[in-house]
Formats: structure tokens, C-alpha cells, sequence
């Protein structure tokens, strides 16, 4: 019999990383890269969480009593269905139908304490040498199409009471942009007012899959509120196939590098030629999670048909770009196939102010930090605006001294080292 | 270069891979039938664990003379896709499907008494 050991001396073997791969372990490779950021100021101005796994807490927190009762009562349905949603959780094709585990879910081990949706971010933070997370729900994103804007409104009333007075006191590196009931501005403003002098609230975020016109006069009074709190509103953009237009796409990658195009481009429009800028000049706005490529197209769109239909945006006092060049933009999912467009993006975005460092962490198109410190044509001090210090100035967050959290190693680096093999961390 | 043992031939399914840290490197071993392939652990897209992926069949998509679509099949060749975006590149090549000039690094690999041995820069 062959009694050789499989595994030699200064061997060791690494698992396949599946759903149940610590997030320590499964972001080793992007360690190494951290430790070069160390003296970086970094923010990920759009993270996420998977609220499902916590939605009987949330739930829990909805102040009306019957909408509480109505979504406690889906615990007792087989597979306790998240109660109230309107996602469509057979439709979600986004981890690839198991390529891309951590998208499935993040089902690793943790601590008793602090929660585990506290711990995961902790762990990705660390792992990716971020300074701050913004921490965004993600079925929720569609919420706005929900049939019941009533519901809409109370759940976004509870998404925000869980995450701001339950979650966000366990880490101060945690910060949020709430979640705007849209198609109930009353109860958005309700929202405003509740939440926005909570120093870790940094903004106010809009879902962009909607059906809602941003220029609306329903809007002014929450505007207005937004624009006194000095923190910006955000639009955060999705995906929706159900939607008319892309339910001529029949495969979810189309869909889905349209559609989180598309809504941005529909609400930047009506946001622009109606004159929000003009009516809230003090009002910051951002638009996240449609990557770059969109904003001087319709930077090119707008102003070439504001020259010739000016008498139609009387409110506006300069080309639609020049208010698009004051507003800020989120860098995930940045299009870097051609670089050369990409730089004149840079140009036409006035990138070096405007741009904030996303990663969207743990969606299957994240990025890291990598994304921007590898761009050529970047200096030192635009890698350093756009990773966090554009980030500090719109969030009014003070630039630590300790600027980065100790990655510690996962189990499995644990084990190799146990057995005298250190694990790469990237090259 | 440097000839390192990393583990048994009869470890590795056929069909299946291991990845082996050593040396400072990270190398997948895929064999396939009594072929072995070694790929560095390093997509090449954002540096991801490539090689701790699953496996996966490439789907390709069946059409009838006259161009219309019959669906989607399996080709039959094997593709190791990365858990961090879902680049996936085919086991024997180290080739992206849909570029040829994205690929995995490669490292020689060989069988000596049932055992596999890299040969490994450095």
C-alpha cells in the first residue's frame, strides 16, 4: 500500500470556495492590494447587505401593527417567504445559477456578536482595506415597483428603523443612505426628517426602478427638506424585466446592462430639463450603480437638443451638462475595456471631484479598490479623491488616522499557516 | 525553475482539479482523462481565485440550417469559472471563450510514480 502523504511538506491544498466560504477567505486575493492602500483614505460609497436572511427583524420593526401581523404570517408558509416583498426571488439570475457563490449567499460562520450582517461587512471592510461602507439593501431595490405604495412606504419605514438604530450603533464604519419610500413623498419626508440628523445617515436613497417622474411637484417639499439637511439624495438604479421595454430582452445579461442604464438615464433627464438644479442650486444629487458610460452620452444628448429646444427647459440657465458635471457619480460597475473612453469620461464628469469609489460588494459585479489604482492615466491625488476623499467632503466624514482595519486571516489561511504554508493574498 | 511534489495523481478525479498553495505560488491541477493542466490561481480579469471555482460545462447554443435557434446544449468541454465575476475559462486551454487574448498563466505539470509534480519559477 502507497502510504505517501497527499499533501507534502509545504503543501496545502485550498477548498473550492462555495456558499459557505468565509468572506476572509474568499477576498484573500484582494488583502494584498489593501496593504498598498494602507495610507489611503477609502469609502465604498455602494455596498450592500442581502436583507432576506434578517427579514423578520425588519419586518419586526414596522410600525403599523397590521402590516406587521400580515408579513409575520408568511413565517408559517413553507420556506417562510419573505412577507410583503414584491421581489421575485426565481428571477434572480444574477449568481449565474451557481457560478458566483458569494451572490447566492454568504452562509459562513460568525460571531454570536455583532449581528452577522455586522460582521460580513466587517469582515468585507477589512479584507478590502475600506475605511467605510455605505450598506444598501438589495431585493429592496425593486421595491419601488411594488403594486402598494403603502407597503413600499412601511417597509422602507422598517428597512430604515432596523438598519439606523439596530445595526448602524454596532459599527461606526458602517454609514447609510435610507431608503426613500418614492412613490409616497409624504412618507419619504417622514423618513428625511426622522433620520437625517444621524451622523452615520450620510444621504437619501432613491430606487431608480420606478415609474416615477423626479420633477413632480410632490417632490418639491422633500427636496427642499433634503437640500436643508445638506446631505445628498441618491439615485440608485436596478434592474426590473418585468418592465415593458426590457421584456424584449430574453437573456438577463441584456436586461440587465440596459436596464441599470435606463432608469438613470430616464430620471437624470426629467431631473435636468426641468430644472432641479436651478430650483435646489444647494441640493447635491448622485447617481449610482450605472457605471460611467451613460453620463456623457446623455451629456451629449441633452445638449444638443437644449440648443435647439431651449424655450422647451425654461428654468435652465447653462447647457444639461454643466449641471450634470456638478453632480456626483458612483464608480461600480466602471467600463474599463477602452480606456481611451474611459478617460474622456473621466474628462467630461470632472471625475477627479465628482467621482466616488463603489465597489457594490457582495453583488457578482463588484469591484475593488484595484479599479481606480490601476487606471493609467490617474495621478496620485485623483486615485486618492476618487477612493475616498470626494466621499469625506459630500458624507462630511473626518479622514482617520488609522485609515485601514487589520484584515486578520480566514480559517482556511489559518489552517495553512498551522501547517507552515502561508497563502497568497494575490500577487 | 524549481520541480515541486504537490499531492497524488489518484487524488484528482478525472474530470475534477485541486488547487495546491506552495511556494508562495497558488496553482489549480485540472485532469482530464490522463491529461494534466496547471493554472496559475489568478484571473486575469481582477486577480480573483480562479482556480477555486466549479467547474462547469460551456453551453453553447444549437442552430438549425436556416439560422433559427434550437436552445441551449453543453459542448462538452469543461470550463473553470471564477467565483469572484464569473470569468470562465476552458480547463485545457486556459482560453476565455470569447477573447483569445484573456487567459490563464500556465505552469508545467507532470506524472512521476503517481505523484504530480509542478515546475514552478523561482
Amino acid at each position: 500500500m502507497d502510504d505517501r502523504a497527499s499533501a507534502p511538506t509545504g503543501v496545502f491544498e485550498l477548498p473550492t470556495i462555495d456558499t459557505l466560504s468565509d468572506t476572509r477567505d474568499l477576498l484573500a486575493h484582494a488583502t494584498k492590494e489593501a496593504e498598498k492602500l494602507k495610507d489611503y483614505f477609502v469609502v465604498d460609497s455602494d455596498g450592500h447587505l442581502s436583507e432576506f436572511p434578517f427579514w423578520q427583524e425588519i419586518v419586526a420593526r414596522l410600525d403599523n401593527k397590521v402590516y406587521r401581523d400580515m408579513a409575520e404570517s408568511f413565517k408559517e408558509r413553507p420556506g417562510s417567504p419573505p412577507g410583503l416583498s414584491n421581489a421575485m426571488p426565481g428571477m434572480l439570475y444574477q449568481d449565474m445559477f451557481g457560478r458566483i457563490p458569494h451572490q447566492q449567499r454568504l452562509g459562513e460562520k460568525t460571531p454570536e456578536k455583532p449581528h452577522k450582517m455586522v460582521t460580513l461587512t466587517q469582515r468585507a471592510m477589512d479584507t478590502m482595506g475600506l475605511d467605510y461602507m455605505v450598506t444598501l439593501p438589495t431585493p429592496m431595490l425593486v421595491l419601488g415597483m411594488h403594486p402598494q405604495p403603502e407597503i413600499e412606504a412601511a417597509i422602507g419605514q422598517a428597512f430604515n428603523s432596523w438598519m439606523c438604530e439596530d445595526m448602524l450603533p454596532q459599527e461606526k464604519r458602517m454609514i447609510n443612505m435610507i431608503y426613500l419610500p418614492f412613490n409616497d413623498p409624504e412618507a419619504a419626508l417622514r423618513e428625511v426628517e426622522k433620520h437625517a440628523a444621524n451622523p452615520q445617515v450620510v444621504g437619501y436613497m432613491v430606487t431608480s426602478t420606478r415609474y416615477r417622474p423626479v420633477h413632480h411637484d410632490c417632490y418639491m417639499k422633500l427636496y427642499a427638506a433634503i437640500e436643508e439637511s445638506g446631505k445628498p439624495i441618491s439615485f440608485h438604479s436596478g434592474f426590473h424585466w418585468g418592465d415593458e421595454s426590457m421584456k424584449q430582452c430574453n437573456r438577463f445579461l441584456s436586461m440587465h446592462a440596459i436596464s441599470f442604464v435606463y432608469y438613470n438615464i430616464i430620471h437624470m433627464t426629467n431631473w435636468v430639463i426641468n430644472g432641479i438644479p436651478e430650483r435646489f442650486p444647494k441640493m447635491k444629487s448622485m447617481w449610482v450603480e450605472s457605471g460611467l458610460a451613460w453620463v456623457p452620452f446623455v451629456m451629449q444628448r441633452l445638449d444638443s437638443e437644449y440648443m435647439m429646444r431651449t424655450s422647451e427647459a425654461p428654468l435652465l440657465k447653462r447647457k444639461p451638462s454643466e449641471y450634470m458635471r456638478e453632480m456626483y457619480y458612483t464608480t461600480q460597475p466602471m467600463e474599463r475595456d477602452n480606456l481611451d473612453l474611459l478617460q474622456a469620461t473621466f474628462k467630461a464628469i470632472n471625475a477627479e471631484t465628482q467621482l466616488l469609489f463603489a465597489t457594490d460588494w457582495p453583488h457578482w459585479d463588484f469591484d475593488l479598490p484595484n479599479s481606480v489604482t490601476q487606471l493609467p492615466f490617474l495621478n496620485e491625488q485623483q486615485k486618492r479623491n476618487i477612493l475616498g476623499l470626494n466621499a469625506a467632503r459630500l458624507f462630511n466624514l473626518e479622514v482617520p488616522k488609522h485609515k485601514l482595519g487589520s484584515p486578520q486571516p480566514g480559517p482556511v489561511a489559518e489552517a495553512a499557516a498551522a501547517q507552515g504554508v502561508r497563502v497568497s493574498q494575490g500577487r | 525553475m524549481a520541480d515541486i511534489r504537490v499531492g497524488r495523481l489518484d487524488d484528482i478525479a478525472d474530470g475534477g482539479h485541486k488547487v495546491y498553495a506552495t511556494s508562495g505560488r497558488e496553482v489549480g491541477v485540472f485532469r482530464v482523462g490522463t491529461k494534466l493542466y496547471a493554472w496559475e490561481n489568478h484571473c486575469p480579469h481582477a486577480g480573483g481565485p480562479i482556480c477555486q471555482g466549479k467547474i462547469f460545462g460551456q453551453i453553447g447554443e444549437e442552430l438549425t440550417p436556416d439560422k433559427r435557434s434550437l436552445g441551449l446544449f453543453y459542448t462538452g468541454q469543461k470550463h473553470i469559472v471564477c467565483p469572484w465575476h464569473g470569468f470562465e475559462f476552458n480547463v485545457e486551454t486556459g482560453r476565455h471563450p470569447g477573447d483569445e487574448g484573456t487567459r490563464l498563466k500556465g505552469f508545467p505539470v507532470d506524472v512521476r510514480d503517481g505523484d504530480v509534480w509542478l515546475r514552478l519559477p523561482g
